[in-house]
Formats: C-alpha cells, sequence, structure tokens
C-alpha cells in the first residue's frame, strides 16, 4: 500500500512530534529534530503546490479507504482550490514557528516544538479531510496541544485565557457535530461531498446552518462571539500567537466555504443580512475598538477580528449581490476576494505577532507606552514593521490591499452602504496600526531600556525576511493564488445560487 | 467434558469461577504472610482459567438453561470477558498500593472474585429471581469490599452507608419484582415479556413494578436521585476498592437494565423510556456541575460517574437497537478510562501518601511527564474530544438520539458535556500548569507502569481506530 500525500503530510508531523516527546531532547536533538521535521514537511508539501491541477473543481490528491464500516465512515482526503493554499499556509508557517520559539522557551522545550508539529499535522487534516466525521477528529483533536501551549507557555493569566478558548471553542463544535449526524442520517454516509448534494427543506437548512454558525463564528471569530480571542492571543507565547491568528482562524472561514454554503445555500440566502451585518460589525465596531488598545497583541488580535470581518463579508455577499442584480457576475469576485483575503492575513498577522515577539523578548512588555523610537535602535526590524503594517492597513502593493479591495468592489455591486461601511477599514485600518507604529516605533527614544535594544538577529532576519518576501510578492502578484482558486470558486458560486428546496 | 453435562456447558464460566473461589480460600488460609503473592497469583490464574470457561461455553446464538433462568448468549459472553480482563487490571494496580498500606490479603481476591460471580451471574440472569441473585452476591461483596480497612473510620462510615442505601434499594427491586411476578405470575424474562405484550401494560400493579424495579436500577448506576452513596462511597473507600467499584459493576449495572428492561419488561417500553430521559438528564446536570465543585478528585471522579451514567442511560432512552449498542459501547470505554484515571491516581500514591486532591497532581508533568501524557489521554477522552475513545462513545450516543427524533436530548448531552468538560481540564491544568510543590517523580514498579501505559494508550488506540470494538458490540448485540 502507497502512502497518499496528504497522508504523509498529516502524518509525518504528528509521528515527528512524539518522537520529539519521547527524546524529550536527550540529545540535545529537540529543535534541531522539529525544525527537520517542519522544513522537511515543507518541501514535501510543494509537490501539492506543483501538481496541483487549476483546471478544474474536483478533488485532488484523494485518498480514500473504509474506516468505520459499521457508519460508512471513510479515511477520505482530498484537495480543491481552498483546502491548498491553506495547507501551504500551514506548513510554511511551522518552521516559522519553530524558528521563532528557538531561543526563548526554556521550559520543556522539547514538549512545546512537540506540540506544534501535532498541530500541524491536525491543521493540515481539517483542510484535508472530506469525511465530516474524520474533519470534526482533526478539528476538535486541535484543542488539546493548543490548550496545552498557552497554558504552559503563556502570560500570566494563561490558564484563564485558554480555559476560555477551549470551552468556547468546544462548544461552538459540539453544535457542528450534532449537524454532521443529522447530515449523515439524511445521506447514509460521513461523505462531505454527498452532504454537498442531499436536498434538505428550508427549516432544516437553517437548522444546520445556525449550527454550523455556532462552530465557524466562534473560530472566525465573528462578533459577539469573539471575546475569546484577544485573551488568548494576549496570553499565548508568540508561536501560539502566529498559529492561531495564522491558520486557526481560517478555520473558520474554511468550514463556510466547505460546510455552511454549499450544504444550505437557501438558508444562507435567507440569512445573508444576519450575516453581513455580522461582518460589518466586526469591520466598523472592533476597528473602532482596535484604536484604543494599549496592549499591541490585543491591538492586532482585535485587528485580526476586522480583517475576518472582511473574510465572511465576501462570502456572504453573494446574495446580496444576487437579489441586487439579478445575476451572479461579481460572486465569485466576493468568495475570491474572502480567499485571498485569508491567505494574506495569514503571512501579515502572523508576521505582526512576531515582531511583537522580538521586541516582547527584549523588553518583556508588550505595552505601547513601554516603547518609543524603536527605530533608532533596531532599524532593521522597523523597516519590517512598517511593511507589516503598511500591509496590514492594506497598502497597494502587500497582500492585504487584493483581498480587501476585492471584497469592498463585490460589496459596491450588491449595496452602495455595504460597500462604505467596509470601505470604513481603510481609514479605521490605517488609523489603529499606524498610530501604533508611530508610537512604537518613531518619534524619539522613549527610555533607557529602549535605548539599549538590540537589532535583529539573523534568525529573526530571516523569519521576516521570508513572511515579507510574501506579503509583497502576494500583492504585487496576486494571479497563482487566485488562479488556483479560480475554478473551484465558480463551481461554488454555480452551486450555491442552485437552490436545494 | 463428561464431568459437566452437556445442558450445563454454558454455565461454565460461573462454575470455573466457583472452583476458583474455592482454591483460592483454602490456599488463603495456609499460606503465611510472606507468601502472600501466592493468593494473588491464585486469583489471577483463576481469572485465566475462567477466560477460558468462556471461550469453551461458546454456544450458537442464545440458549437458555435451568428452567429458564439463565441465558447463554454473545452478549453475555462478550461483558464476561470485558469485565474479565477488568478484574484482573483492577487486581493488577491494587497490589503495590494494598502492600503499602499493610491490607495485601488474601480476602481483597476473595471479595473481589464473590464480586465478579455476582456480575457474572446478573450478566446471565433470565428471570427476575437469577438477577437478585447475582446483584446481592455483588452488592454484599462490595459493602465487605469498601469497609475492608477496618481500621479507617472514613471507610466503615462509607461501607454503612452503601450498606443501608443499597438495602432499601434491593428492597425497592425486590418488591418490584414480586408486583411484577403478581401480575404476570411469571419470572423469567421471556414469559414476562409475552404476559405484557398480552395487554396487560395497562393495569396500574405493572407500572408500580416498573417504577420500583427503576429505581433499583438507578440506584446501582449511580443515577440521580439515587446517588447519594456514590461519591461518598468513591471517597471513603481505600482506592483500590474505588476503582473496583467504578469499573467492573457498570457493566454488571448495564446487564441489569438491559435485562430487566429491554428482554423482560419491552412492552412497557413507552412507560419506561421517559422515566430513564429524565433520569440520564438529571444526573448528567447534577454530576457535571456539582463535580466542579470538588476538591477531591476521587469525589470528582464520582459525580463524573454520575454524569456518565447519564449518557449510558440516555443510549437506552433511545429505545433503538442503536442506542443499546451505543450504550454497550459507552460503558465499556467508560470502564476502560475509569480504571485507566485510578490506576494514575493509585501509581502516584505511595507508602503514607494517599494522591486523592486534586492539587495532589500538581506539577506532575515536570515531575513524571509520561504519566502526565497518560492521564491528560484520559481526562480529555472522558470530555469527549476525538480522537479519543470517549469521543465515539458519546457521538454514538447522539447519533442513536437523532436518529430517534430526540433532539432535545441530545443537545442536553451535549451542552452538559461542555461544562464537564471544565473540571476535567482543571486537572489538565493541575498537571500542566502548576509547579510542582515538593512532589516526588513517581517510581511505580514495571507492572503497574506498564498496565497504566497500555489501558491509557487502549483509549488512544480505540480512539484512531474503532471499528473494531464497534463491531464487538454491534455483534454481541447481534
Amino acid at each position: 500500500m502507497t502512502i497518499g500525500l496528504l497522508s504523509l503530510l498529516i502524518w509525518l508531523p504528528i509521528i515527528g512530534g512524539i518522537a520529539v516527546i519521547l527524546l524529550g531532547g536527550r540529545f540535545g536533538s529537540d529543535r534541531w529534530l522539529s525544525l527537520g521535521v517542519a522544513v522537511t514537511t515543507f518541501v514535501l508539501s510543494l509537490p501539492l503546490w506543483a501538481g496541483f491541477e487549476t483546471g478544474t473543481a474536483d478533488m485532488q490528491f484523494v485518498e480514500r479507504m473504509p474506516w468505520i464500516r459499521m457508519f460508512r465512515a471513510e479515511y477520505f482526503l482530498g484537495v480543491d482550490g481552498f483546502s491548498m493554499p491553506l495547507i501551504m499556509l500551514t506548513t510554511f508557517l511551522t518552521p516559522i514557528v519553530v524558528l521563532a520559539g528557538w531561543e526563548i522557551i526554556k521550559v520543556k522545550p522539547a514538549q512545546y516544538f512537540a506540540a506544534f508539529l501535532i498541530m500541524e499535522g491536525l491543521m493540515i487534516g481539517v483542510f484535508a479531510a472530506l469525511d465530516a466525521l474524520l474533519f470534526y477528529v482533526f478539528w476538535e483533536a486541535m484543542l488539546v496541544p493548543m490548550f496545552i501551549i498557552i497554558g504552559v507557555w503563556g502570560g500570566e493569566q494563561r490558564v484563564y485565557a485558554t480555559v476560555k478558548f477551549f470551552l468556547y471553542t468546544f462548544f461552538g463544535s459540539v453544535f457542528m457535530l450534532l449537524a454532521l449526524i443529522y447530515l449523515y442520517l439524511q445521506t447514509g454516509s460521513y461523505s462531505i461531498l454527498e452532504f454537498h448534494q442531499v436536498p434538505l427543506s428550508l427549516n432544516e437548512q437553517i437548522l444546520i446552518f445556525l449550527a454550523f454558525l455556532i462552530a465557524f463564528a466562534v473560530k472566525v471569530p465573528m462578533w459577539p462571539v469573539h471575546t475569546w480571542l484577544p485573551d488568548a492571543h494576549v496570553q499565548a507565547p508568540t508561536g501560539g500567537s502566529v498559529i492561531l491568528a495564522a491558520v486557526l482562524l481560517k478555520m473558520g472561514g474554511y468550514g463556510f466555504l466547505r460546510f455552511s454554503l454549499p450544504i444550505a445555500p437557501d438558508a444562507s440566502q435567507t440569512l445573508d443580512v444576519l450575516m453581513i451585518a455580522l461582518s460589518l460589525i466586526a469591520v466598523v465596531y472592533i476597528g473602532f475598538v482596535a484604536l484604543v488598545q494599549q496592549d499591541m497583541k490585543k491591538l492586532i488580535a482585535y485587528s485580526s477580528i476586522a480583517h475576518m470581518g472582511f473574510v465572511t463579508l465576501g462570502f456572504f455577499i453573494a446574495w446580496a449581490i444576487l437579489a441586487r442584480t439579478g445575476q451572479d457576475a461579481g460572486i465569485a469576485m466576493g468568495l475570491t476576494g474572502g480567499m485571498v483575503q485569508m491567505v494574506s492575513h495569514g503571512f501579515i498577522s502572523g508576521a505582526l505577532f512576531l515582531c511583537v515577539g522580538v521586541m516582547y523578548d527584549r523588553l518583556h512588555s508588550r505595552d505601547i507606552n513601554a516603547y518609543g523610537g524603536v527605530a533608532n535602535t533596531m532599524p532593521k526590524f522597523a523597516a519590517f514593521m512598517v511593511l507589516f503594517a503598511m500591509a496590514n492597513a492594506g497598502l497597494p502593493g502587500t497582500s492585504g490591499f487584493v483581498g480587501e479591495f476585492l471584497v469592498i468592489l463585490a460589496s459596491f455591486k450588491a449595496n452602495v452602504w455595504y460597500a462604505v461601511l467596509a470601505a470604513t477599514t481603510l481609514i479605521l485600518g490605517a488609523a489603529y496600526t499606524l498610530w501604533m507604529v508611530k508610537r512604537v516605533i518613531f518619534g524619539a527614544v522613549g527610555n533607557d531600556k529602549v535605548a539599549a535594544l538590540e537589532d535583529v538577529n539573523g534568525r529573526e532576519f530571516l523569519l521576516l525576511g521570508l513572511l515579507a518576501l510574501f506579503v509583497l510578492a502576494l500583492g504585487l502578484w496576486p494571479a497563482p493564488l487566485v488562479d488556483v482558486m479560480n475554478a473551484t470558486v465558480d463551481n461554488l458560486a454555480a452551486h450555491i445560487t442552485q437552490s436545494k428546496l | 467434558m463428561d464431568l459437566i453435562p452437556a445442558e450445563f456447558l454454558p454455565a461454565l464460566p460461573e462454575m470455573a469461577l466457583a472452583l476458583a473461589i474455592c482454591v483460592l480460600l483454602l490456599v488463603d488460609l495456609y499460606v503465611p504472610d510472606r507468601l502472600r503473592d501466592l493468593s494473588y497469583l491464585v486469583a489471577l490464574g483463576g481469572l485465566v482459567l475462567t477466560a477460558l470457561a468462556v471461550g469453551e461455553s461458546a454456544v450458537d446464538g442464545r440458549v437458555e438453561i435451568f428452567t429458564r433462568s439463565y441465558v447463554s448468549d454473545p452478549l453475555a459472553r462478550f461483558l464476561k470477558l470485558v469485565a474479565l480482563v477488568m478484574v484482573a487490571t483492577v487486581f493488577l494496580y491494587s497490589r503495590s498500593y494494598l502492600r503499602d498500606r499493610g491490607l495485601f490479603k488474601g480476602e481483597y481476591y476473595l471479595l473481589g472474585l464473590f464480586a465478579t460471580l455476582g456480575i457474572f451471574v446478573m450478566i446471565s440472569a433470565a428471570s427476575l429471581l437469577t438477577m437478585y441473585l447475582g446483584l446481592e452476591m455483588l452488592s454484599l461483596s462490595l459493602y465487605g469490599l469498601v469497609a475492608f480497612d477496618r481500621n479507617n473510620a472514613t471507610a466503615a462510615e462509607a461501607a454503612m452507608k452503601y450498606f443501608v442505601l443499597g438495602a432499601i434499594a434491593s428492597g425497592c427491586l425486590l418488591y418490584g419484582i414480586s408486583i411484577i411476578y403478581g401480575v404476570t405470575g411469571s419470572l423469567d424474562f421471556g414469559s414476562v415479556a409475552a404476559a405484557l405484550g398480552r395487554g396487560e401494560t395497562e393495569d396500574l400493579g405493572v407500572l408500580a413494578g416498573m417504577a420500583l424495579i427503576i429505581v433499583g436500577i438507578a440506584f446501582k448506576f449511580g443515577a440521580v436521585p439515587f446517588h447519594m452513596w456514590l461519591p461518598d462511597v468513591y471517597e471513603g473507600a481505600p482506592m483500590s476498592v474505588t476503582l473496583f467499584i467504578s469499573t467492573v459493576p457498570k457493566l454488571a449495572a448495564f446487564a441489569l437494565t438491559l435485562r430487566v428492561l429491554v428482554e423482560g419488561l419491552g412492552p412497557l417500553a413507552d412507560g419506561w423510556e421517559p422515566l430513564l430521559a429524565t433520569l440520564a438528564v438529571i444526573s448528567l446536570a447534577l454530576g457535571n456541575v456539582v463535580a466542579i465543585a470538588q476538591t477531591n478528585i476521587k469525589r470528582m471522579l464520582g459525580y463524573s460517574t454520575i454524569a456518565h451514567v447519564g449518557f449510558i442511560l440516555l443510549g437506552f432512552a433511545a429505545g433503538s437497537r442503536d442506542g443499546i449498542e451505543a450504550a454497550l459501547f459507552y460503558t465499556v470505554v467508560y470502564v476502560l478510562m475509569a480504571a485507566g484515571a485510578f490506576g494514575v491516581l493509585i501509581l502516584s500514591s505511595r507508602a503514607g501518601f494517599e494522591c486523592e486532591n486534586i492539587d495532589d497532581l500538581k506539577g506532575l508533568n515536570q515531575r513524571s511527564p509520561w504519566f502526565a501524557a497518560m492521564m491528560l489521554l484520559l481526562m480529555v477522552s472522558m470530555i469527549g474530544v476525538p480522537p479519543l475513545a470517549g469521543f465515539y462513545a458519546k457521538w454514538w450516543v447522539l447519533a442513536a438520539l437523532i436518529d430517534a427524533e430526540m433532539l432535545g436530548l441530545a443537545i442536553a448531552g451535549m451542552v452538559f458535556s461542555v461544562i464537564g468538560a471544565f473540571y476535567y481540564l482543571r486537572v489538565v491544568k493541575v498537571m500542566y500548569f502548576d509547579d510542582s510543590d515538593g512532589g516526588a517523580e513517581l517510581v511505580p514498579g514495571l507492572d503497574l507502569r506498564a498496565v497504566v501505559s497500555l489501558n491509557a494508550l487502549l483509549v488512544l488506540v480505540l480512539g484512531l481506530s474503532p471499528e473494531f470494538l464497534i463491531q464487538l458490540c454491534t455483534d454481541a448485540l447481534g
């Protein structure tokens, strides 16, 4: 029996992680072994990109074999234009996270790196699973390593933050489980692709949609169930924040694309105003909340919520467009915009959390007021920080611009006021990000501690440089990413405009 | 085997076990204290012998003997094998614990085997009277076991409480049995079901009998509001006895419910399903909520048992074959998880130190990362997080409930599971996030280490590939 590429990507990091725990740094090996596993996984994931057929919406790299025969649950993996870029994002960020924890993790380093490797495997599993039960297994299993990561290596309030994180997400996902079981009873199988085809009445769809909504809204997170995120981000170690913002949040958005929209299109249509309203509240209200934050990590956390509001807006604007113009042009634009925004936000928020981590390692403070004039002592670092801040504000030429632009453009087709509200992010995003940069990076040197700062070392330069490369590349030339998902987006746009009633 | 008449063959396991008990009685009488290991080995040998007898007694399908008061079917053999494995595990866990406390006596094994015999009789009961016989045998052995550390006042108090409440419950059960007998004129489940099926179900007497029987069942399971004994007994009894009570008798309680309610009072299903559903929901609610307030981990696991029992009863309340299979799966998985959890506690205790407060596990990850990881697996499995066996147990029960269009019960089950997650997480928190306050590294014997690790890893393996156990449960109820 041959092992498929996707299985390899899922199980290599998990087994590697277990090996790291078992060796327990006995030969001084945990960092290098972890880095080796993470880099190997990334290299192995390259053929996924290279061998991906862009012209089709069918699942690729499919692996399928029986798992629990009595319930027709299968070990069923495959990727399409939505999941492949997210898997690449995961495999790319994990080595960065390992490197980010290279020197600062003193307590149980083997467990720290192992937790991230196991997380990586589980996250890839979530994106690759095409069997609902398998998906749920990966989805829930992820909670445990993240719980440990925040709880063991986090800040002072880590226990509160991690328990809140666990209970919020656990509460959200149990309702998804009920919906998945219901769909299984309707179709007689756990295949997600069969779920897409099953006809459902509007009432059923609405209940299923709401069950999924609880799960995904918590994960995204959408207002008003976002409150776990600032706590978790602030308390998590740098690596935890990066993975949380860059990959975990994307699972909510991915869930909408994989489950809510195609399984319950009519319910999505019925409830689109609700979804658009929640998205706009996230964009506008959370934008204001971000403005007043004193803690850099909290500020970036709120900025993440606002940016994820764009993602959900892009997904659900479809019906507003349909209702207004009567045609489906523009739907694909919103979906593409949301997807691009997810990938781009993965890079940018990850990079910003790394930047905060770099400063925190030196000064042990996340408070904006503890800094000032960092550019004087850390010029190279300041250049990176300003770049990522610009990208976060959606500056054209960076990846942050592409997604926001597409979503705003799509919103215009639906309703000018939606577009206007969404576009406030250009002002708000610039305001809270750049104001933070102004207070932290520019100006006169704030205090003696800042004066004594040392600029980034080679390792940190490498991390930030890699991310900067991708942020710029994606902003200047987004075509490779957009091409990959074109066929899948068109297919989904066609699917959701067909009523299931 | 010419020694045993062919029609007795299905009862071979009970005979083998009884034989082993007699041998143990005699051996234990004559061995000096320093050779007490011999009793232990005889007890384990007896279990192996009984397991062989279970294999030997295999018959096709369902056979009833002893004038329809004893039944052998695939379910009975499956439950007996699971019970034997769990009793052996309990014995393995307990040895060093008992030795450290000067409790390493033959009586522990003797009472344990008697209790197992009671469980066997319950599992194979085909009539109300056989069931009662097995139940009393089990209960009396357990009362003795709880009071086993006779110089310990808490244990004596717990045993007294258990005995008094248990006697009341047995009385209720017996009263219910007598009413059912009075109405239907028979004691074996088949005839009772046939008589009830003829339409005497409207009779008030039948309903009263049924209600009293359910009281007995709820008491044995520890379902709210008949749970009062459970936390006290868990806390008061020596750890090795708590380990026993929290595991194997649950299999008997499952058999009791299945045989009496489904096979005997099956025609009354419309009457007892709502009752079980009510018991289930209040057990889930009270167990999960009150567990949060506990600082003693034995009590906490006691309340956690009550919550898990709620889930098992939900499986029965679904009223379908699927639901019963789910309940069986849940019971087996629960027994495995509880054994592992108490195993880690036994392992964390040592001479002169009882690991019985949650705080006693502080910093376990720093002291013994391997066992902290094992406990982590068990706790996470009890929450019901995949990929651990506990998840599939909950998932299957939920699937059965949704299939039976009992969405409300399914939602209640899930919501209380989320509440329950909190106190399991607290154990993880104490082990991983808190600093050790001077506890020593765990240095258990090789046997204990191996069994605890196997037990916890089995929960993981069954989670990655649950098909095997699911298949066994479906076949057992075939």
